[in-house]
């Protein structure tokens, strides 16, 4: 298949309008229940933004960085800041310099990743998770020095209309995430991605081709963290429909990284795949144990086989098929268009 | 080699005085030498006399204690692979380093780099200025697979790709700097004589049909002999003899060197 713009396919784009016809215009038709939009559409997309945000510095960029609730966390309470202290701001526009505010923060925690690489760099990351978590608890002002704990998030309001039903405010994720998709795949495939792999599979090859490890480095944080960030607070203000600091703790973290492992490192759909294999797969156990077993397994029990089949599945994506999911669906489609050409 | 597309020039590289020293090991010691504009220069020696050390203090991953590096007249002082490939030096590695993940055609782009201006947001926003740069370097680097005829693996992962056919691709890279020197650091290393032969056909090739001057290392005295203009010999990080491939030939301290000496 000849690309028609740039490297996409006539393919990518009809994959593109089919997916935009169904997530904008069938599922708010035919999907009425809110638990549907509340506990799984929602959650899914903005952790799968989250996830492509540490696709970048993780997948692309080969800069193992941990701390990805950390950058959600500052970009929610910096949009929760944003909405309460500047009258009259755009939601779209709260949402934007949270994403910025996050990247400064990624910048300045991606420093250690001149330095350090691997292991220890995931260390020094993880100085973001806990650091940004603690600057939101020590200083009252953060919290517009609440005392519960728990602040309640604005009502999302755009050019007046207020988006408050799971389908309304479901559609506002959509309408984010969709653009910052396309544009994550843009730099993946572009010169961008290119400078991004180059250091993440050779560094000094990419130095002696002139790509500068330094600008990369710090440019793939700031990007990765701005994901995150506009990921954070998009979950804060549909999903969680509040702020808490705790909500972006360490297992969220490594919930995001499991989710860019199982979805496939170095692929942009790979995120979305794991995003939702790792959401619905206790939705689904649960689901059994309930209408399977009639709830004859303990709700503990279930939980500890989640995480039993968790760990399974991580050890043979890592031996088996590192490129994960999203590889596993591509060889899968081939199979299939096999199949149907032999016919 | 005598009606050549591009003459044999003035002084491009210029090595004066480079010793390099890993603690108390002496890999390079105080050598100088020079390399003219479009010409092949080959760097020999026995194993460990310092030749890829040689390589990679012109191109700055290391750092020689003593020495200079002068390029077309201009003594650098700063000498980074990245000011390196800024000033049109490229080069290849010894043992591969391709960027295994990427596609043969992905590797070859990331040479163009440097003729790359469009930023990451008129990228992220396929803005006209970076649609056009990316086809400007997709053509560029197509012409090289053609060249190189690797045009059948163009889009396989490098990593799954056989040893003779990665060296090609790292040329290619190379190529695609548009580099006026490229330095080779064994490029014929592992290959059968088929594939020898077919590399130094494409090293002539470049070197006639682009004018770019190359630096090599080799180890295979055949292929230096044939292929190189002059030829400089390094043993115990010390130039042993400098001149054409017949001046060297007969040097007795290169015979001695190579074949050993009685004592």
């Amino acid at each position: 298949m000849k690309p028609i713009f740039m490297t996409y396919t006539r393919g990518d784009l009809i994959n593109l309008a089919i997916l935009l016809i169904v997530g904008v215009v069938v599922i708010p038709m035919t999907v009425s229940s809110g638990y549907w939009y509340t506990s799984i559409l929602i959650p899914w997309l903005c952790l799968a933004l989250a996830t492509i945000g540490q696709q970048i510095i993780m997948g692309y960029t080969g800069q193992l960085a941990l701390g990805a609730a950390g950058f959600m966390a500052a970009g929610a309470f910096a949009c929760f800041n944003l909405i309460l202290r500047v009258p009259g701001i755009p939601f779209v526009g709260a949402l934007l310099i949270s994403g910025l505010i996050a990247a400064a923060f990624g910048i300045l925690f991606g420093l250690p990743s001149l330095r350090v690489r691997g292991i220890y760099l995931m260390v020094a990351t993880l100085a973001s998770q806990f650091f940004i978590i603690w600057m939101i608890d020590k200083f009252g002002w953060f919290k517009n020095y609440d005392s519960s704990g728990i602040i309640t998030a604005q009502d999302i309001v755009i050019m007046g209309k207020p988006f408050t039903s799971p389908v309304e405010m479901y559609l506002v994720i959509v309408a984010v995430v969709t653009p910052m998709t396309l544009i994550a795949m843009n730099m993946a495939r572009g010169s961008t991605g290119r400078n991004w792999m180059s250091v993440r599979d050779m560094d000094i090859a990419a130095e002696s081709m002139g790509v500068s490890l330094l600008k990369t480095k710090l440019q793939a944080f700031a990007i990765s963290s701005f994901y995150c960030g506009v990921a954070g607070a998009l979950f804060a203000f549909t999903y969680l429909k509040s702020l808490e600091p705790v909500a972006f703790d360490i297992k969220l973290s490594f919930k995001v990284l499991f989710m860019v492992i199982l979805g496939g490192l170095g692929t942009i759909n790979g995120a979305f795949i794991g995003a939702a294999f790792i959401l619905l797969f206790p939705v689904l156990l649960n689901y059994i144990g309930n209408n399977v077993f009639h709830g004859a397994i303990d709700a503990t029990i279930i939980s500890a086989i989640e995480q039993v089949v968790f760990g399974v599945l991580m050890i043979i994506f890592m031996i088996y098929e590192p490129l994960g999911m999203a590889k596993l669906w591509e060889t899968i489609k081939i199979k299939i268009a096999g199949l149907f050409s032999k016919k | 080699m005598t009606e050549r597309n591009f003459p044999i020039g003035g002084p491009v590289l210029e090595v004066k005085n480079i010793s390099l020293s890993f603690g108390g090991v002496k890999a390079i010691t105080d050598t100088s030498f020079n390399v003219l504009e479009h010409e092949i220069r080959a760097i020999i020696g026995p194993n460990g006399a310092g030749k890829s050390s040689m390589l990679n203090c012109i191109n700055g991953i290391y750092k020689p204690q003593v020495g200079s590096v002068t390029y077309k007249g201009e003594e650098i002082q700063k000498v980074t692979p990245n000011i390196m490939a800024q000033k049109g030096i490229s080069r290849t590695f010894q043992n591969l380093a391709l960027f295994k993940r990427m596609s043969v055609l992905d590797n070859i782009l990331v040479g163009r780099k440097l003729h790359t201006t469009s930023n990451f947001m008129e990228v992220a926003l396929q803005l006209p200025k970076a649609k056009r740069e990316e086809k400007v370097n997709r053509d560029r680097c197509e012409e090289i697979v053609e060249f190189l005829e690797i045009e059948d693996i163009k889009n396989t992962p490098v990593g799954k790709l056989p040893y003779g056919l990665q060296k090609k691709v790292e040329l290619g890279r190379a190529l695609a700097t548009d580099a006026n020197l490229i330095l080779l650091d064994e490029p014929m290393a592992g290959m059968n004589v088929e594939e020898k032969r077919e590399m130094c056909r494409f090293i002539l090739k470049v070197n006639d049909e682009i004018g770019t001057t190359m630096v090599l290392i080799e180890h295979d005295m055949g292929v230096v002999m044939d292929i190189s203009d002059r030829v400089v010999v390094l043993d115990y990080g010390k130039v042993i003899g400098d001149g054409t491939p017949d001046e060297v030939r007969s040097n007795q301290r290169v015979i001695d060197a190579y074949l050993g000496v009685e004592h």
